[in-house]
């Protein structure tokens, strides 16, 4: 991963000076309340109804041994014993006092982590796919660039005070694991008839109040023209993104109330102005590639017939491997998720011990890194397969091996109703209550892959509008209801969920949701997954069963 | 109100004369709805002339001989987080190469300076609000950058 030099650590040491000096003067009255939230969110620190919630930034997801120790520390010394990763690759401390964040970012710099642009109307994390750099289906690894693109946007003192927040994904492989089309832009590493590998960009996708799919802008940028071109997007949506309106200031609101052509004009104009003294060249390109070289795999790995045997012989074994690890670039390795989806613990989130546990695994049996996914579960990317059974067996005990990846209890879940002021319903309770109805682990995996997304609010951080089921907590008279869309995916075709039908009680909600498991069992053809049965019947079966009563 | 200008304070000369007031003596800026308008009354002033433009401006309008004819552009704030002006002061240094004073006025806070400074803002009014130590203090926030000045 990314090494910092000297200048990378002066930068955040000096950061956290000026927060340090920013959050005295906010205390002692000199600073005002909206100068200080501008100040304080562009330092990732939210005032939240419990306690303000810090959250912390992991670019593109990769994270060292010596980083998650330091993320145990934090949370024992600043916070309850715990913290929580979100749909973003970061991660939250809900429970830091205002007073003493200063203090935890100076313990976060010394292992070259901070809370840089994690919020506020500026550019936040770069985010991309949790298998880059070791998946088969890889083009290129998206990596070297998405650090480029992070220090571009750091500190950026252009696009400090934008229409609004503004988020990137790249993704560097044939499968879209990194939502790629819900970004403001989104980067696909693509090759051109030629063979050459450029840039597919995409703008305008966006989540939350209205959910948009991305549009592509530029079919193919070459490689040299990446800054250039966003920075043109991103000066043409300074100037022009709407300031009348929160829920209308983002981009994707500007692409379509311009139309795709005449803002592609307008980011044209300018990108070819700029374009030729903002060049990446390739020693650039080079140099920071020599910062994800892979690392050094045994190649005799696959000779291994140890991990063979204990699939035939440990069923639990065999099945945690079959939903919890997925092939790996190399023979003889697996890459291994790390569930933070155990049916009796908030979704996404890991413990202080846990985390200590987890970074003496990821140095045992991952050359010492570990990534965050967005559907809030972590990755131990290089785990030979000699090491699986040992390695089940110590994230078993630490209750990180819940057989569940991708199936109907990967639940992602935002923080809701329990931690956020902007929610207008609980969402970790209802995840809870799912996972009780669902207790039959057999029963889970003849469900197979679906992907269950749930959001407080309309605001939508735990994507529900991308779910295959989709749940979003509303407000109703006072109540907490939920409102359920079907067929919605992040993935390559993306789509947006459609509307089941009138909202839900909460009482009434878990059922909801197992009858639309029942239908699709009943419905479902041989081995069909749930979001192309979705896709055949349509609605209407679902809609029949969830509201027979009604 | 003073200004401070390389990293010095300075007395402020320049007076803002408003749409529907007659032009005063001495050095004077107007809104670029003016500056369209009485452009030729303004070339034939007997002092400095300049523009205050606000963050909806479109300074596309302007050509080189207004650029050369303007020696004080000033940037006026409504609000501090209307982020046009930024993308503002990067343009009239780098699209049309104006290397006469950026002002920053108005409601900006002593903590975007620095970032002001860097998109080719070099001077800065001060108000009862701001204490010029502490401006002069957030000028050197950051001694190393990710990205080139302006400057």
């Amino acid at each position: 991963m990314y090494q910092y030099n000297e200048q990378d650590q002066r930068l955040i040491e000096e950061r956290v000076t000026q927060f340090r000096g920013q959050t005295k003067r906010f205390l002692n009255g000199e600073l005002g309340e909206d100068e200080f939230r501008a100040l304080r969110l562009m330092n990732g620190l939210y005032v939240q109804i419990h306690a303000p919630m810090l959250r912390v930034a992991i670019p593109y997801g990769l994270l060292a041994s010596k980083q998650l120790r330091m993320l145990a520390k934090v949370a024992r010394d600043y916070d309850r014993g715990y913290c929580h990763f979100t749909t973003r690759q970061n991660v939250q401390f809900n429970w830091p006092a205002l007073e003493r964040v200063p203090d935890l970012l100076a313990d976060l710099s010394t292992v070259q982590m901070h809370a840089i642009q994690t919020s506020g109307n500026c550019l936040r994390n770069t985010t991309s796919d949790h298998l880059a750099g070791i998946c088969t289906d890889e083009i290129e690894d998206p990596r070297p660039y998405c650090e480029i693109i992070r220090q571009w946007t750091t500190l950026h003192p252009e696009f400090a005070y934008l229409p609004r927040k503004f988020k990137i994904a790249v993704s560097g492989s044939e499968r879209d694991r990194a939502a790629v089309q819900l970004h403001d832009i989104g980067v696909y590493l693509v090759r051109n008839g030629a063979g050459e590998v450029g840039f597919r960009v995409l703008a305008g996708g966006g989540l939350g109040r209205t959910p948009i799919i991305g549009q592509t802008v530029k079919p193919f940028l070459e490689k040299k023209d990446l800054l250039s071109y966003l920075e043109a997007i991103l000066r043409v949506y300074n100037l022009l993104g709407r300031r009348d309106n929160k829920y209308k200031a983002r981009i994707k609101i500007l692409v379509k109330e311009t139309g795709l052509e005449k803002f592609i004009g307008l980011v044209e104009d300018e990108w070819l102005r700029i374009r030729d003294g903002m060049l990446l060249t390739d020693e650039r390109i080079a140099e920071m590639k020599t910062h994800f070289s892979p690392p050094a795999y045994d190649h005799s790995a696959s000779n291994d017939t140890s991990f063979p045997d204990h699939l035939a012989t440990d069923n639990a074994f065999a099945t945690w491997a079959k939903y919890n690890s997925v092939e790996h670039r190399v023979p003889g390795y697996k890459a291994v998720f790390v569930s933070l989806k155990a049916p009796d613990s908030p979704p996404g989130d890991i413990t202080a011990d846990q985390l200590d546990v987890l970074a003496q695994l990821a140095d045992t049996y991952s050359f010492g890194e570990i990534r965050s996914t967005h559907r809030q579960n972590l990755v131990l990317a290089d785990v030979k397969q000699s090491d699986l059974y040992a390695l089940w067996q110590q994230l078993d005990a630490l209750k990180l091996a819940t057989p569940n990846i991708g199936t109907v209890t990967d639940i992602i879940c935002c923080p809701g109703l329990d931690f956020c002021n902007l929610a207008n319903a609980g969402s970790i309770g209802i995840a809870k209550e799912i996972n009780a109805a669902l207790d039959d682990l057999d029963y889970i995996h003849d469900i197979g892959e679906l992907k269950i997304n749930m959001s407080g609010c309309m605001n939508g951080c735990a994507h529900q509008s991308v779910g295959h089921i989709g749940i979003l907590g509303v407000d109703k008279k006072g109540e907490e209801w939920y409102q359920i869309t079907l067929g919605g995916s992040s993935d390559n075709e993306a789509a947006i969920g459609e509307r089941l039908g009138p909202s839900v009680a909460k009482n009434e909600i878990t059922k909801a949701i197992t009858n639309i498991l029942e239908v699709y069992v009943q419905q479902r053809l041989e081995e069909e997954p749930f979001l192309q049965t979705v896709k055949r019947v349509g609605l209407e079966p679902f809609r029949e069963k969830v509201y027979a009563n009604h | 109100m003073p200004i401070i200008k390389d990293q010095r304070i300075t007395e402020n000369t320049w007076t803002f004369i408003a749409d529907d007031s007659p032009l005063a003596n001495g050095d004077i800026t107007v809104t670029l709805d003016r500056w369209t308008r009485d452009k030729e009354q303004l070339l034939k002033h007997e002092s400095q002339v300049g523009v205050r433009l606000m963050p909806g401006d479109n300074i596309d309008i302007l050509n080189k001989e207004d650029f050369n004819a303007i020696k004080l552009i000033e940037l006026d704030f409504p609000v501090f987080a209307d982020g046009r002006l930024f993308s503002l002061a990067s343009l009239i240094r780098s699209k049309h190469g104006y290397h006469g004073e950026i002002r920053a006025v108005g409601n900006y806070m002593t903590d975007q300076v620095f970032y002001l400074h860097r998109v080719g803002v070099d001077a800065f009014e001060l108000s009862e609000t701001k204490d010029i130590e502490r401006v002069l203090s957030a000028l050197n926030d950051f001694s190393v950058c990710y990205q080139p000045s302006i400057n």
